[in-house]
């Protein structure tokens, strides 16, 4: 183990560990963009410098070993305005559209303003001009958000493996895009959206949830996806009664915040004008609503009306092992074991 | 899973056979790829060049239908280049000596013939697989979906047993299962032969067991498997049908043969969160509640047991299915009175051995657990078999090769082959109704081979007939590398198209599982 202290506070850790992990240790806050523990380290946003006896420059913390003895200081005059500065120049070409954006209120752009008192740029001068590109179904993308910390890229190489999108040019001209600046849909994007869930600002916007309600707003449900048998854990994010997002869940032993196209954007068949809502029985040849006294009786008495063996039943491999145990308890009970489900299918 | 999700990443080998996994399985996927970034070994083998097989460093594209052959030849070449792990093999296991007599005569070159495969790549094959320090098989559909399906998956735990990789973290046999909750399913006793747990419905200990608990005597005799209760409806032995959350009239083989059952059994009711082609069928209907929109549990591929819970109400009158069973219940005079999922589940783990250590309120602490759990204090079981097997020593059973039961003929000259897509699931109940991937895939294509599109006049985009002796669909065709000459790939998600009026439904004859994989047609320019 190594010791080393930050803001007067002594801690120990691997010898392995970066500053950002012995200052997380110490629940010591340090603002970052580009920062993922699942990703590789690039340091390239520098919204994580810190200052350390002994050294000329700011470092960044995320990227730096500790070593023996070390003395952090992650909250002086200087860092601030080393941090303040890289808002700044954020800001110099970020729109200011808080107002109607969707990130509004978890945007880690607009919380560091907040917290650096920072709420326009000084620096004048060519701005931004990319056209929205909202071509696919799912997500917006709006390149003039973007600060280009990369996590969206890492995301796609990293995580998914697809690669489908590269940080073009360099300097101003950077962007991140798919080859030749096509859309997503010529590329190799299989429309995860794990860069939707990894993006700090409001540069991707899952189109779902547009205007459905501020991200203080929602309730979060932790669950699991319906789709394959993965096991994927999802947060739901529910506002009066409908689930107007759905993202990986990072907490998840199986997943860690890992999802595909149909958990992460195919689930709002929940709302479906097509949903059943009554029980339904057939009555001269049509399926007419009843009420469910009606059906369940009918039901009741023609499960009985035969003997066991003559009844069959499917389960299913969509309901709860509770539904699927009193499935069968139900039809075992009256005397099958007729009873199958689509394992094979 | 015989081992975890989780330990994919670290695996030295990955063998993926029969399994699309990027596309039906994408977070697996991910990890198989990032296995690979690693310095993992991948070995893709599929008749399809499906996008896993690009990251390979092996792609072996079998003929469809020759897995048993491919597999006894990966066995054959690690038998006789001395791979095989003999320590693990003389400890852990019997029957080697029969198994090992088996495939003596399945050589690289011989397989050759069957599979299409390049003798060298078998070798090349086998020595990855077997010289891994951990080296891990997985399977999905691909290689049970055939009328040799059950010999496919004993041929699969040879090759493993034989290499010595069970038991051990990164290796194992893994089943990747196809629905969020088909292993609980079959956990739970969703099957003709089995209560929860795997315990056999008719041996005496699990008859008094259930008897004492439910307090009614159940039927000792195995019932019919689901391609058996179709044909009983036929026969005029089943009367009545009930069916929770399935789409038999879309997803079984041989749709015709099902829409007869469906219209002539008796009485048909059908469970389900829309009027899906089986439920239009029935004769009543019960509107249920979606997953999320009520509590429970579902059991992951891995045999993990994790929480569901309701984020929103069911729309209009519709209600869980456990609380509609309940209500039944109650008519039948069975006298149930669940106050909750969480007592039923309590149930459960009082009559199954491989959940008694599983609770609601430590899935809740500890983020799932992977059973068997057989007590409280029990941490879950992340690989199967650590120190031996269930029944003590692995048994290796020979494997012969058997073709499948119908191939191209001079009438039916293409094979056909069925599957999945990244988008959509299964019978599409769902994902078509989802407003951004109904309109964005929202239509089936027919893959075919450039070489079969030139010869039969057909481009991108053209409208053909498909029929095999059990049925025809109309449907468009993309004209693609991902298949070989001579084979046409469809998925079911598609009731326009429904592939499964051409699918054969002849059965493995243990596992009756319908042989999706393989059937003869023809396809020919149709008119719009």
């Amino acid at each position: 183990m190594v010791s080393l202290t930050i803001n007067g506070q002594k801690v120990e850790v691997e010898p392995e560990a970066t500053i950002l992990q012995a200052a997380e240790k110490l629940g010591v806050f340090i603002p970052t963009f580009c920062y993922s523990p699942q990703l590789t380290l690039v340091g390239a946003c520098r919204m994580c410098v810190v200052e350390v006896e002994g050294m000329r420059a700011l470092v960044a913390s995320c990227c730096t070993p500790v070593r023996d003895g070390m003395v952090v200081h992650t909250d002086t005059e200087r860092v601030h305005t080393a941090r303040k500065i890289n808002l700044n120049l954020l800001l110099a070409n970020h729109p200011l559209d808080c107002l109607t954006c969707e990130k509004n209120g978890n945007c880690r752009l607009q919380d560091y303003c907040y917290l650096y008192g920072v709420s326009e740029s000084d620096f004048k001068g060519d701005r931004k001009d990319y056209a929205l590109e909202d071509t696919n179904p799912f997500f917006i993308r709006d390149m003039n958000k973007c600060i280009l910390c990369g996590l969206c890229v890492r995301t796609c190489h990293e995580i998914n493996g697809a690669g489908a999108i590269e940080i073009m040019n360099r300097g101003f001209d950077s962007k991140v895009s798919a080859a030749f600046y096509d859309p997503l849909e010529n590329s190799p994007c299989v429309f995860c959206g794990m860069c939707v869930d990894a993006c700090p600002v409001g540069a991707l916007t899952p189109k779902q949830s547009i205007g459905k309600g501020r991200s203080y707003e929602l309730e979060t449900v932790k669950t699991v996806c319906p789709y394959c048998g993965t096991g994927c854990g999802l947060e739901l994010y529910v506002k009066n009664n409908e689930v107007v997002r759905v993202k990986g869940d990072p907490s998840n032993p199986v997943s860690r915040g890992q999802v595909c196209v149909k958990g992460h954007f195919g689930t709002d068949f929940l709302k479906s004008p097509e949903r059943l809502t009554t029980p339904l029985i057939r009555k001269n040849g049509e399926l007419v609503e009843s009420s469910w006294d009606e059906a369940l009786d009918l039901v009741a008495e023609k499960l009985k009306g035969v003997k066991g063996t003559e009844l069959a039943g499917f389960s299913s491999a969509r309901a709860t092992n509770e539904e699927n145990y009193l499935f069968q308890k139900l039809l075992r009970s009256l005397g099958t074991n007729n009873i199958d489900h689509c394992a094979r299918l | 899973m015989t081992n975890s999700i989780g330990e994919i990443e670290d695996a030295g080998a990955l063998l993926v056979i029969g399994s699309n996994t990027t596309e039906t399985h994408p977070v697996i996927g991910y990890r198989m790829k990032m296995a690979k970034r690693k310095g993992a070994a991948l070995i893709v083998v599929d008749p399809r060049r499906v996008d896993l097989a690009e990251h390979a460093d092996l792609f072996l594209q079998l003929r469809p239908g020759t897995n048993e052959a491919l597999l006894n030849g990966l066995i054959h070449v690690i038998i006789e280049e001395g791979l095989a792990d003999e320590e693990f093999v003389r400890e852990r296991t019997e029957g080697f000596a029969e198994m090992a007599a088996a495939v003596k005569k399945y050589t690289p070159g011989y397989v050759e013939e069957i599979t299409g495969v390049a003798a060298d790549d078998i070798r090349r094959a086998a020595r990855l697989y077997a010289k891994a320090e951990s080296a891990a098989i997985f399977y999905t559909m691909g290689i049970t979906q055939h009328s040799s399906g059950t010999n496919n998956v004993l041929a699969v735990a040879n090759l493993a047993m034989v290499s010595g990789n069970v038991g051990k973290r990164s290796a194992g046999v893994n089943p990747l299962r196809g629905q969020n909750n088909v292993q609980g399913a079959c956990d739970m006793g969703a099957l003709p032969n089995v209560v929860t747990g795997y315990q056999r419905v008719d041996h005496r200990d699990t008859q008094s067991k259930f008897k004492k608990d439910w307090g009614v005597k159940l039927p000792v005799a195995p019932g019919l498997t689901a391609t058996e209760i179709i044909d009983g409806i036929l026969d005029g032995g089943i009367k009545v049908l009930y069916v929770m959350g399935e789409n038999p009239a879309l997803s079984d083989a041989n749709l015709n043969h099902v829409l007869e059952a469906l219209a002539k059994v008796e009485f048909l009711v059908v469970q389900d969160i829309f009027l899906t082609e089986t439920a239009a069928q029935a004769d009543v209907v019960l509107p249920a509640a979606a997953f999320a929109e009520k509590h429970g549990t579902f059991t992951n591929t891995e045999r993990r047991v994790q929480l569901v819970r309701q984020a929103v109400n069911p729309p209009g009158e519709a209600r869980a299915d456990w609380v509609i069973l309940q209500e039944l219940a109650s008519r039948l005079g069975l006298g149930w009175s669940y106050g909750g999922p969480e007592e039923v589940f309590q149930e459960i783990a009082r009559l199954t051995p491989s959940y008694a250590g599983i609770s609601y309120k430590r899935l809740e602490e500890e983020g799932g657990l992977q059973w068997p759990c057989p007590d409280a204090e029990h941490p879950g079981t992340p690989y199967l078999h650590a120190n031996q097997f269930a029944g003590g020593k692995g048994h290796f059973t020979p494997v012969e090769y058997q073709p499948p039961a119908e191939e191209p003929d001079a009438e039916y000259p293409l094979l056909l082959t069925t599957g999945r897509n990244l988008f959509h699931y299964h019978t599409g109940t769902m994902t078509r109704r989802s407003s951004a991937i109904g309109p964005f895939k929202p239509e089936e294509m027919a893959q075919i081979s450039k070489e079969d599109a030139e010869k039969l006049g057909i481009e991108e985009g053209d409208l053909v007939k498909i029929s095999s002796r059990r049925g025809e669909v109309k449907v468009k065709v993309q004209v693609t590398e991902i298949v070989p000459p001579g084979v046409v790939f469809m998925t079911f998600h598609f009731h326009e198209a429904a592939v499964n009026l051409l699918t054969n439904s002849k059965v493995d004859p243990v596992a009756k599982i319908p042989e999706y994989k393989v059937c003869a047609v023809k396809l020919e320019k149709a008119v719009p």
